[in-house]
């Protein structure tokens, strides 16, 4: 056989190998969750908070971790998103020498591998110095840290794209270069930027090893930002470690919730993502 | 009350280089205003180079060096301590690809105006559609105003270019090559209003056909690789250049 032909078949090959693993894996993962969380799940689970014997397979549910989630993940990437769009802005070449970005790009890239463990051990050791315990306020601060690398760089990517020719119709307009970047080149950049603020919020609201000593545990629903509080992984976590079966079967319904959660995020952005492209110029 | 003739454009010993290279060189010239002035030449030569230095856009980049003196109505606008944004104001640009604002038809030219003045919604309203009127495009949007610019035709969207830029009431339109990325039809319509708005606006075009030039130039500067050869009323330059060079390009032989 000709060798380019048997290329193409072995390329090919290769690329329906890995498609098949992908997709096959997602499949595994979700239909796990679903048959396992799915007949474990009671309204009670979403309802209440955990008693006293709830690890031991008692009644109650797991209303803590799905508002501690909650609590947690969205002022973090609120806050990620503001101070990302800031230095997003900040690293274009309006605003910068492209040999100082491209050394804050490697930095964010480094910050982008650091593992989510080390986010929370860098936090709690800021908290031991000034004298705080594990609370939703520091849980937020290290899930905000570690939101900003990824929401920062792919914002920057999708501001990078924006057209020349496009920024220099404002500045002839007489725009400053504030209100180039802020009214005409984030308009542009919107969809992209969205894109990143959804990735960050996707891993915020799924880690576990940067709340683990941050934000602490409890059963109890946090009623101020020095409380400590659950959330949905690291009630996984503990769901799962525990040597009762049924109590581990309720993990695959906190996953599901989870799911559930991180779905509907999805399905906002996509509509947010579809109303801010309308006016891009593609 | 007759208006003051404003719009006026002097260069004195302007030199332009990007890093080390050096693409205008020594260059004196007098743009007369309310006329129209046709900037021609070889691709390359610095064209869009020199317009572009005109409402100081290529500061945007930081390895550009600009020496001499741009003067408007005898104003030196490369002075330090000027505010850039009111330069940019006084000369509407208008670029060979037409780049809408990633904003509504309505919007896009209401930008200018709102970025510079702090009017009602009434005045906007009325200052928008007096703008899309002149620049000849008013009866093919007026009822999808709201709808995304970007959706126009490349002939629309270049006449919005040009209502957006005489929105924020410049003194100098510079086009570049607006023509160029356009059907023959839009073409002559983008040609048509040039001529129109001279009669309010200092028009400096940039332009590759020669023939487009003839058409409509008053006044005509010959670039050849970052110098000024020739340049004069349009019937001189024409008709009768001087320069051996000059001569050369009108019959074809540099291109
Ligand atoms: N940003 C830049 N950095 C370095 N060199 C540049 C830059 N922009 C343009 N040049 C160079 O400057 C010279 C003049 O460019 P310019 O775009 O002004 O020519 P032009 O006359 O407008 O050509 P055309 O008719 O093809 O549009 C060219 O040789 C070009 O390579
Ligand atoms: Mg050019």
């Amino acid at each position: 056989m000709n060798k380019r032909i048997l290329e193409e078949k072995i390329f090919k090959i290769l690329m329906y190998v890995s498609i098949l693993i992908v997709l096959g894996s997602l499949f595994i993962i979700i239909s796990l969750v679903v048959a396992n969380g799915a007949t474990s799940l009671s309204i009670e689970m979403i309802t209440q908070t955990p008693t006293g014997g709830y690890y031991l397979g008692k009644s109650g549910g797991i209303l803590n971790a799905i508002i501690g989630s909650l609590f947690l993940a969205l002022p973090a990437t609120g806050l990620a998103f503001i101070i990302s769009l800031g230095i997003a802005i900040y690293l274009q070449r309006d605003f910068t020498n492209p040999s100082i970005s491209s050394f804050i790009r490697l930095s964010l890239d480094i910050l982008w591998g650091i593992p989510s463990i080390i986010y929370g051990v860098f936090c709690l050791s800021i908290m031991m110095f000034l004298g705080l315990g594990a609370s939703l306020l520091a849980g937020i601060i290290a899930l905000t840290l570690l939101e900003i690398p990824i929401i920062t760089r792919s914002m920057d990517e999708s501001i990078k794209m924006v057209p020349n020719g496009l920024k220099e119709t404002a500045y002839s307009l007489g725009s400053t270069k504030f209100e180039t970047a802020y009214k005409v080149v984030r308009k542009q950049a919107m969809p992209g930027i969205l894109a990143g603020v959804l990735l960050g919020l996707g891993r915020g609201i799924g880690d576990a090893a940067s709340i683990l000593f941050t934000a602490g545990f409890t059963d109890n629903i946090p009623t101020s930002v020095f409380d400590s509080t659950a959330a949905l992984p690291t009630m996984i976590f503990h769901l799962f470690s525990s040597p009762i079966p049924g109590v581990r079967q309720k993990a695959y319904a906190a996953a599901l919730i989870l799911l559930v959660i991180v779905l509907c995020i999805s399905i906002i952005s996509r509509f947010l993502l579809r109303k801010s492209s309308k006016f891009i110029l593609k | 009350m007759s208006k003051k003739l404003i719009g006026e454009i002097e260069t004195q010993n302007l030199n332009i280089c990007y890093g080390k290279h050096c693409i205008i060189k020594n260059v004196n010239i007098k743009i007369p205003a309310r006329q129209l002035t046709a900037i021609i030449g070889p691709s390359g030569c610095g064209k869009t180079t020199l317009l572009k230095s005109f409402n100081r856009l290529l500061e945007i980049r930081d390895d550009v060096k600009i020496s001499g003196k741009i003067l408007v109505d005898g104003n030196n606008i490369l002075r330090s301590g000027l505010n850039v944004s009111d330069i940019r104001k006084k000369m509407g640009l208008l670029s060979q690809k037409p780049y809408p604002l990633p904003m509504s038809i309505y919007e896009n030219v209401a930008y200018g105006i709102r970025i510079h003045n702090h009017i009602d919604s009434k005045k906007l309203e009325n200052a928008v559609n007096n703008c899309l009127q002149e620049a000849g495009i008013w009866n093919e949007i007026r009822d999808r105003l709201h709808d995304p610019a970007s959706g126009l035709s490349l002939g629309q969207q270049q006449r919005l270019c040009l209502a957006r830029a005489i929105a924020v009431q410049p003194e100098v339109l510079l086009c570049d090559e607006p023509t160029s990325a356009l059907d023959p039809i839009s073409a002559q319509q983008i040609e048509k209003l040039l001529l129109k708005l001279k009669k309010e606006y200092t028009v400096v075009l940039v332009t590759h056909t020669l023939r487009q030039a003839k058409r409509v130039a008053d006044y005509v500067i010959f670039l050849y690789f970052g110098e000024v050869i020739e340049h004069g009323p349009a019937d001189k330059v024409f008709n009768n250049p001087k320069h051996p060079r000059t001569k050369a390009y009108m019959q074809g032989e540099i291109s």
